[in-house]
């Protein structure tokens, strides 16, 4: 079987279009669901018993179900509710509320690694709560973050495959669109495959770039 | 009063639908199982060619979004010649990409036990069979156990992407109510009430089975 690649070179355009539309929606997505999740964290910080309890729900509901069915909820459903959006405006926020969760649960984690007696230490030197956030548990758990941080970032850019589905014209379904016209499916999955691998690899590669050049600055 | 009496009339399917879901993902988890434990195996191997296929498994399965591989099996097998229902199209592709995750969950799991039991074992004269299955199994499974728990969890959620291909399961059925009775929104609620509902009671047993293992470790 010869491979013919002039399927792939016909749609060029369209595909680079696609991959565009995977990188807007990926970085949209992860910059807007880190500020929440890092805003959930916060509040987990200084909130009472009920504002914690409906963060901690969110998070939980976030987190218990499928990212699909979100998705659906978001596009299919919102418009009964008045929430009527274009696909790739409900991708972003679907794909926003869905990394916020998983953020918020990095940051957390990143705020309870600093050690107590540092906490403690900030409060006898006169430190205010925001100050101690600002200075002492900000800084030290960014560095810590990192890898895990990375990991939710990864795990986002795979997700935007999914919006596929609800018919944003991101790579996947670009490339299973032009399939399906030209019936070419071995040439578009394997460049589907490569574009995806080129993705993640490139991501954990410069994640382990930033964690050794941060690293520097922790003293263990 | 309308909207409830119309959801009522959902629920048979969707109970239906839940336990296809849960087939599902548990025929997928016992493949992943065993193909992960191959593939630990295989990354333990002294053979380097063998050690490559295993890392190269892993970094295929975990780097490429399930719905692309999803896609690959269910279009590029008929171009092979090969028919499949898209059940077992399905089941192939979590299988696989879960059995990535799972022999990294395993590979840490084995990397924890401390090297110095395996030398004791080795002067106590078990054999390496012996201390696979007596020293190492049990020990990695209880290490695992938890991260092993929270892939049956993103397995379940991951089996709604099953759906695109046209599975029956509860995304696909949710699917078919809201387009038959024109509530999408309360059909996708309750869906993800379901979801919700499946993974509090797995995560539940986890927790059980994970102190049963804590207990059975003390004693």
């Amino acid at each position: 079987m010869k491979l013919d690649l002039s399927v792939l070179t016909s749609h060029s355009g369209e595909i680079l279009g696609g991959f565009a539309v995977t990188l807007e929606t990926w970085i949209a997505g992860v910059i807007i669901g880190s500020l929440l999740g890092l805003a959930i964290a916060l509040l987990q910080l200084r909130g009472g018993r009920w504002l914690n309890r409906a963060l901690r729900t969110y998070i939980e509901i976030i987190r218990g179900t499928p990212f699909l069915v979100q998705l659906f909820f978001l596009y299919y459903g919102g418009p009964s509710i008045g929430l009527d959006l274009q696909p790739v405006a409900a991708g972003v926020l679907g794909l926003s509320l869905y990394g916020s969760a998983y953020f918020a649960e990095v940051f957390r984690a990143g705020f309870n690694s600093v050690p107590m007696g540092q906490l403690e230490a900030a409060t006898c030197v006169g430190l205010n709560h925001w100050q101690t956030v600002r200075r002492v548990q900000l800084p030290q758990m960014l560095v810590i973050i990192v890898p895990s941080l990375c990991n939710t970032i990864i795990v986002l850019s795979k997700e935007t495959a999914v919006l596929s589905v609800i018919t944003v014209p991101e790579l996947t379904g670009v490339l299973t669109g032009i399939g399906s016209l030209s019936y070419a499916f071995v040439q578009v999955l394997m460049t589907l495959c490569v574009g995806y691998l080129l993705l993640v690899e490139l991501t954990a590669w410069f994640g382990r770039w930033v964690e050794r050049k941060v690293g520097r600055f922790m003293i263990r | 009063m309308e909207t409830l009496r119309s959801m009522m009339q959902t629920l048979p399917l969707l109970l239906q639908a839940a336990v296809a879901t849960i087939l599902i993902s548990l025929v997928s988890l016992c493949f992943a199982f065993l193909i992960g434990t191959a593939v630990c195996a295989v990354s333990f191997s002294r053979s380097r060619p063998l050690r490559w296929l295993g890392m190269a498994h892993v970094h295929f399965f975990r780097g490429v979004p399930l719905l692309v591989q999803l896609l690959m099996l269910y279009y590029l097998l008929p171009v092979l010649g090969i028919n499949m229902s898209s059940l077992t199209a399905a089941i192939i592709a979590v299988s696989f990409c879960s059995s990535a995750y799972m022999a990294e969950i395993l590979r840490g799991g084995f990397l924890g036990i401390p090297p110095g039991q395996l030398e004791a074992a080795h002067l106590l004269g078990l054999s390496g069979l012996q201390t696979l299955v007596r020293i190492q199994m049990p020990q990695a499974l209880r290490l695992t156990l938890p991260s092993l728990v929270n892939e049956v969890l993103l397995v379940i959620k991951a089996s709604s992407l099953v759906s695109v291909v046209g599975v029956a399961e509860l995304t696909r059925t949710a699917q078919n109510i809201a387009a038959s009775n024109y509530r999408p929104l309360e059909t996708y609620f309750l869906v993800g009430v379901a979801y919700f509902a499946i993974n509090s009671l797995l995560s539940r047993l986890g927790h059980l089975g994970e102190r049963r293992l804590a207990r059975a470790h003390t004693s």
